[in-house]
């Protein structure tokens, strides 16, 4: 299986501001009631994007025409805390979303944007708040995640985003997904698996 | 050198490094659910893989199933596609699948410790965050996403990297009326909801030592809770004990031959942590949220957090958002909130003794008027233990209403939701925005006496007031 590298994306961004953004605000539970995850990408962020008692679109960044083609998704500390459910970062790239940024993610959350190919970059609140700065100047401000340099260029100016080791190597040589090295690695886990006793009997 | 079980375990499990630098991890019990295996099973078709291991993998239904219809099809057709979608998978793929029929359907972190399968020194992955449960048992339990579903599925293995251990210690005797939620809940205050990014946390010292299996269960559920990607309590007598005569347990000259390899696999006197914190069980008081995540917590007695007195810009704003969405009132006391609906159940608090609790101390008494009070058990094998000991009865009596096994209103993903802005006390782990399926519904965290207290008085209450309670 041959999976694109990941070096570097180049987008229009858009800052949705908080810390602890769980992954029932990313998608609510009511919207996993689906056996294909086609389709998730209109939930994102629903009940902060809609008024629940009027159903009256928010002020949420999302609701902003300026930001409308964003790819790159900035935000605050913790991002993705909560469920396991891939249901989130699969919202998250099926709106259209391609690389998120934020002062730190939750575990799990990281992993499985890793594994759908979405760099996960970690960069400092004030060096986010420049970022957001400038596109709140200009929607139009090209922004680029450079996975490989582990570095955000945006209107003239350069700033650190660190992509963990694994997961940087994961993506700018193509093997994201995992599938076919660990396919690979059968009669290794065979063997693995005759030494333990649950397993071998 | 003196090893931990998160490091025997894993290393047991390494099958290989990838080229990443990750760990090839072989994960000996999958289990999967209805909410997110249906896409990882798309992708084995579209791949045209196999199951490697399908006598290691176990379904169960539980996320969607409605608590008050048993008989198919369901109400909601969007539950039924899924029901049928898991049905078909597991005929198709060759999986065990606890279905309604059988009698041993409910919250896969119930039904895996209730059949056995969830053993000492295993490595157990499940697409639900909560999988950290089954780290009662000193079993390394990991949540993971549909892909990497996919990936044990077709493997049996995943790519992980290598955890770091922190050692929580609580030491001393816990107070009357303190639960294994609170003791949870209190870790997750102290450590916060990222405390645990990259750890595995050991949970030990005398309040652990004590513990029953169901209450460890507990604490572990909610690892998650508090970022860690997985939690665990060494396996001692009281995990052999719970483990003998189970459906999958050992028998035998087999059973004798793994209490000698799980008692082997505990952690050794004098091995690295990477952390070591430690708490004063005579610190931890029956605990509440206040706020929006399950770190937001407060001792029953104590006020609402002011943001006017928050110390960083992070914590007043972040204060200051919860105390919006949940309409209450910096520096007043959290007891006396009025609430609407009382929920006991979840794969946190939904096992026998969480019911029995509960039963014990509501018996004659009634729920609050206005009040709307469910009990769900985790599991078909729960809710008969329950209905053998007459609790339903006791339960109904006071007011509660009994429904069938599933997580019920944890997630709302079946019909049983909350309303508007209605508040609940609710005995499960999350309290998230939205969480119990109203985009403006309220939740408060507790355990399930405090729940049964919240009940009958229709306020948060201190269950020590309301039921008298003096000793565990």
């Amino acid at each position: 299986m041959s999976l694109a590298k990941i070096t570097s994306l180049t987008g229009r961004g858009v800052f949705v501001p908080g810390n602890d953004i769980d992954t029932d605000r990313i998608i609510p539970a009511r919207f996993m009631k689906c056996v294909t995850f086609d389709g998730l990408g209109e939930f994102l962020f629903h009940d902060v994007r809609k008024d629940p008692a009027t159903g009256q679109t928010t002020d949420h960044p999302l609701n902003d025409a300026r930001f409308k083609g964003a790819t790159i998704l900035l935000s605050g500390a913790n991002f993705g805390c909560g469920s396991s459910r891939e249901h989130a970062p699969q919202a998250i790239q099926k709106y259209g979303f391609k690389a998120v940024v934020a002062e730190g993610f939750a575990e799990i959350f990281f992993g499985n944007c890793t594994t759908l190919g979405i760099p996960c970059a970690v960069a400092s609140r004030e060096d986010i708040a420049r970022i957001a700065a400038a596109i709140g100047q200009n929607p139009q401000t090209e922004i680029v995640v450079d996975v490989a340099k582990q570095e955000i260029r945006f209107g003239g100016q350069t700033v650190k985003a660190a992509v963990r080791d694994s997961a940087r190597d994961a993506l700018v040589n193509g093997r994201w997904d995992a599938i076919g090295e660990l396919l690979e690695g059968a009669a290794a886990v065979k063997s693995t698996a005759a030494k333990l006793p649950y397993l071998a009997a | 050198m003196p090893k931990s079980l998160f490091e025997k375990v894993w290393d047991a499990h390494a099958v290989r490094t990838l080229a990443n630098g990750q760990t090839q991890l072989l994960i000996g019990t999958h289990l999967i659910h209805e909410v997110t295996s249906p896409q990882a099973f798309g992708m084995m078709r579209d791949l045209g893989l196999k199951v490697a291991m399908p006598h290691r993998t176990f379904a169960t239904v539980d996320h969607i199933v409605p608590t008050d219809q048993l008989v198919e099809p369901y109400s909601d057709p969007l539950a039924q596609a899924m029901m049928d979608e898991l049905r078909k998978n597991c005929r198709d793929f060759g999986i065990t699948f606890f279905d309604r029929a059988t009698g041993k359907q409910g919250i896969v972190h119930i039904v895996g410790p209730e059949q056995g399968i969830t053993q000492p020194g295993t490595t157990i992955a499940c697409g639900d965050s909560h999988t950290s449960t089954h780290g009662a048992f000193g079993a390394i339990a990991f949540g993971i996403g549909t892909t990497q579903i996919r990936d044990v599925l077709a493997t049996q293995t995943m790519a992980l990297g290598r955890l770091k251990v922190r050692r929580i210690n609580v030491t001393g005797k816990l107070r009357p009326g303190v639960y294994a939620k609170d003791v949870i809940l209190h870790i997750i205050r102290v450590l916060g909801v990222n405390g645990g990014t990259g750890f595995a946390y050991e949970y030990g010292g005398e309040v652990f030592d004590r513990m029953t299996m169901e209450e460890r269960m507990t604490v572990c559920n909610m690892s998650i809770e508090g970022g860690a990607r997985a939690g665990y309590v060494n396996p001692d007598e009281t995990t052999f004990a719970y483990l003998k005569g189970r459906p999958y347990s050992p028998k035998g000259a087999a059973w004798e031959a793994a209490v000698a390899q799980w008692k082997a696999v505990a952690s050794d006197a004098g091995c690295h942590y990477d952390d070591v914190v430690n708490i004063a069980a005579a610190d931890i008081a029956p605990t509440v949220t206040w706020g929006i995540n399950p770190g937001q917590g407060i001792a029953i007695n104590e006020t609402i957090p002011d943001p006017a007195k928050a110390t960083a810009v992070d914590e007043k704003a972040s204060i200051e958002e919860a105390l919006a969405y949940m309409k209450l009132k910096p520096g007043a006391p959290i007891k006396g909130t009025k609430i609407d609906v009382a929920f006991v159940g979840s794969c946190t608090n939904g096992r026998l003794s969480d019911f029995q609790e509960v039963a014990k101390f509501v018996q004659g008494k009634k729920v609050a008027k206005g009040v709307k009070a469910i009990a769900v058990p985790g599991s078909q094998i729960v809710a008969l233990q329950c209905e053998k000991l007459g609790l339903d009865k006791i339960l109904s009596e006071a007011g509660f209403e009994w429904r069938a096994a599933g997580c019920s209103m944890c997630l709302a993903m079946n019909p049983d939701k909350l309303v508007g802005d209605q508040l609940c006390a609710s005995s499960s782990n999350r309290n998230f925005k939205g969480r119990q399926g109203s985009p403006t519904g309220r939740t408060i965290l507790m355990s399930p006496l405090m729940v049964a207290a919240a009940a009958v008085t229709g306020t948060v209450a201190d269950a020590r007031e309301v039921f008298a309670v003096n000793n565990n």
